[in-house]
């Protein structure tokens, strides 16, 4: 073992305090790192490929089986979109702070005083990528099984609604993951929390879509005062969730 | 009020933990009444005492985590009013749990650790050689890792956050006879660079054969020092 105190060396006692310390750290950096290290998770232990995907797409078929009825799909088929997405969120959310809080990383988190906002920005960001890869499988099942229809004009509207939909359940799903992580029953405590919540968000992806789609002849007009609500929720809930996330695993 | 993160007059003398009549409060019961202590840079400071003493409570305050409620404290120089996020920044704080991410690699965690404080990949490689990680358990997954294997990476990653203030809770708990020896010797080879360490155990002989100083935690109060050998007096592990 190497006992030399050098700063380099990563001497305990080493380094600048002020300038080393995760305080002078930005909270981008802070988030970069630790979606970098979420993503990384994911990637070596395949949950979301090899469980969650699956998961959903079997919601797809089973909605299929149930409705058992061409034109009825087709007018449900954003809504069942929407529907698997909240569903399979809630597996997604669970499995974030599952490892965090396995081996007490996010305590050790809290410990090292890692900052907050960075850890649900972080956070956030990687749920947002998970689940933005999960809805484009579930809107290319609803294409082949639902026979939902995509015009050019209607991919410019769901790719603008996907966005602040997917940021608005990332950034609630990871504040009440974190609020539900330490508490007991928190598989169940979860769903409670957060499908009330989501709710705004379900409405309001569903009606773009189904403008994008031109469900019932909708117009694509109809579906861009709807993306705005999506943007209004994700903007209240990125704001809130950064500023209240620290208290909130403080507790 | 001093401004965050400057050091205070303490530090300078060479003292890591000033705690002058120090009193923190879980829910409404007072797990620390009044407790004073002093602990010097390079020191490795064994917390005796029963269950329920208040030995954890002390280290999760010089940790930042618990409010001081009365009296004053400083750690590694900062006010543990004032200053508690500059505190835990300065501190590694290792209980039952490592902290890691088992589907990571050893040095996958390590580096994530490190990074979190801007460190090097130099300082990486040193953290990792340091405990003995270098070879080839760098590249392996956390998750098939022993005991004690996981307890070293968990030292490693607190070498990597730069941890000026170790303390650790029951260290020893879990390992077998291979993995307290490393510990040990990771402890006294971290102290060697210039770390404190505070150890709460009640495995006295093995965490007194490793302090420097003993000091007895009873009903929330620190007894004076009561020396280095001394591991069989009252209040030992219940």
């Amino acid at each position: 073992m190497n006992d030399t105190a050098s700063p380099a060396s990563g001497s305990p006692a080493s380094g600048s305090p002020a300038s080393g310390s995760p305080a002078a750290a930005s909270i981008w950096r802070t988030a970069r790192l630790v979606a970098g290290k979420d993503l990384r998770i994911e990637r070596r232990s395949r949950v979301i490929v090899n469980q969650v995907l699956p998961f959903a797409s079997l919601v797809m078929v089973l909605f299929a089986f149930a409705l058992d009825n061409d034109e009825v799909l087709q007018r449900t088929a954003p809504g069942l979109v929407w529907l698997a997405t909240i569903f399979a969120l809630l597996v997604v959310v669970q499995r974030a702070f599952a490892v965090e809080t396995a081996d007490g990383a996010l305590d050790a988190l809290r410990v090292a005083g890692v900052s907050p906002p960075g850890i649900f920005l972080g956070k956030s960001l990687a749920l947002a990528v998970q689940l933005l890869v999960l809805e484009l499988l579930l809107i290319g099942l609803a294409v082949v099984l639902y026979e939902a229809t995509l015009t050019a004009t209607g991919a410019v509207l769901l790719v603008t609604t996907l966005l602040p939909a997917t940021t608005g359940l990332a950034f609630v799903g990871t504040l009440y993951g974190g609020l539900a992580a330490g508490a007991r029953g928190r598989e169940t405590l979860l769903p409670l929390l957060l499908f009330p919540v989501v709710a705004p968000v379900l409405i309001g992806a569903t009606r773009a879509t189904e403008a994008a789609f031109g469900v019932g002849h909708a117009a694509i007009d109809e579906g861009w005062p709807w993306v705005g609500m999506l943007l209004v929720f994700a903007a209240l809930f990125g704001v809130g969730g950064t500023l209240a996330f620290g208290p909130l695993i403080e507790e | 009020m001093e401004p965050a993160g400057a050091p205070s007059s303490s530090d300078a003398a060479g003292l890591v933990v000033e705690l002058r009549d120090a009193v923190a409060v879980l829910g409404r019961f007072p797990a620390l009444a009044g407790a004073d202590l002093h602990v010097r840079r390079g020191e490795i400071v064994l917390l005796r005492g029963p269950n329920g003493a208040g030995k954890t409570t002390l280290l999760r305050l010089c940790a930042g985590l618990v409010p001081l409620e009365r009296g004053e404290g400083t750690v590694v120089g900062c006010d543990l009013r004032t200053q508690r996020d500059a505190v835990r920044s300065r501190v590694g704080l290792l209980g039952h749990a490592n902290g890691l991410y088992s589907d990571l690699t050893v040095r996958e965690n390590v580096e994530f650790w490190g990074a979190t404080v801007g460190a090097s990949a130099v300082e990486i490689d040193a953290s990792l050689d340091r405990m003995g990680l270098a070879s080839r358990l760098a590249g392996v997954a956390v998750g098939r890792l022993s005991a004690g294997q996981k307890r070293r990476t968990a030292l490693a990653c607190l070498v990597a956050r730069r941890a000026q203030l170790w303390l650790l809770d029951e260290p020893h708990a879990g390992l077998d006879a291979t993995g307290r020896d490393e510990l040990d010797a990771t402890l006294r080879a971290a102290v060697a660079a210039g770390a404190t360490v505070m150890v709460a155990s009640h495995e006295l002989e093995r965490a007194g054969g490793l302090a420097t100083r003993v000091v007895d935690v009873v009903a929330g109060q620190v007894s004076p020092d009561t020396g280095a050998s001394d591991t069989t007096a009252s209040g030992g592990a219940s």
